[in-house]
């Protein structure tokens, strides 16, 4: 008889186990998939928006993030774009994008030549692992991109 | 909540050197997208949207804010000293009110 009792209640606990468990995986898979996150048409767009859809160079620029980013309240970012900084050649902004956050657009940034450097840094929130992109615009006109993977441990756009 | 602009600005400098300046403001920085954990309601967005940095009233930085920049935000940048005078700072909130700082610094 007690044989019996026991056999059940490991039975109804082993139901239990993975019944939770089964809970756990779905509420992972709802959040990777996530609601309305922003996908690369949508960074495609906000880059368009913030610097017409010219052609784009690689280099130049250096961006500096963590590869792993415990809380994405606050990543620390410093982008520095390799320039003179002269009246006739210098950047007129850099533009960082969030390839899924909720919206792309992180920050617009700009310099003048008496900058002296094109270099900032600030903190910025990401909602999960996913591409920083900078964009820089020179005074002549051409376009600069690099991108950098940050893996973030904790999202940070509000829930 | 917005308050206690603070920068960071050397006193003095040599002429065509290129100094660091730190900024950072207390503010929420609220996306719009938080939920209140009472109501349940989103909490409506408000941020700083803009931060400029002129000297002698002439525009030397600005930055455009969206909701992806932190809570409490910072912003280094760098200034190439050319003559003594005066820096100010302005951020912009959402609401259109505007809060700001100076610092003064000597080029010699």
């Amino acid at each position: 008889m007690t044989e019996k009792t026991d056999k059940t209640m490991i039975s109804r606990r082993m139901v239990l186990e993975v019944a939770g468990g089964g809970v756990i995986a779905a509420l992972l898979a709802g959040s990777f998939a996530g609601p309305a996150r922003a996908d690369a048409a949508l960074l495609a767009e906000a880059i368009k928006r913030a610097v017409g859809d010219s052609a784009m160079n690689e280099g130049r620029i250096t961006l500096d993030l963590p590869e792993i980013a415990e809380n994405g309240n606050t990543v620390p970012i410093s982008v520095a774009i390799d320039s003179p900084m002269t009246d006739a050649d210098h950047v007129k902004a850099v533009h960082v994008f969030a390839e899924k956050n909720p919206a792309a657009d992180v920050a617009s940034i700009y310099f003048t030549p008496s900058s002296g450097a094109a270099k900032a840094s600030f903190r910025m929130r990401l909602g999960g692992t996913q591409n920083v992109v900078a964009v820089a615009e020179m005074s002549d006109g051409s376009l600069y991109t690099t991108k950098k993977l940050v893996k973030v441990t904790i999202g940070g756009c509000g829930g | 909540m917005a308050s206690k602009p603070r920068v960071r600005v050397p006193k003095t400098a040599k002429k065509g050197e290129i100094i660091t300046i730190k900024s950072l403001i207390s503010h929420t920085m609220e996306t719009g997208r938080r939920k209140d954990r009472k109501t349940g309601e989103l909490v409506p967005r408000k941020i700083i949207n803009k931060f400029v940095c002129t000297f002698n009233g002439k525009q030397v930085f600005a930055s455009d804010w969206h909701p992806a920049v932190s809570a409490n935000p910072y912003m280094a940048f760098n200034y190439k000293a050319e003559e003594s005078g005066e820096f100010e700072f302005i951020w912009t909130d959402d609401d259109g009110s505007t809060y700001s700082t100076k610092a003064k610094m000597t080029v010699n």
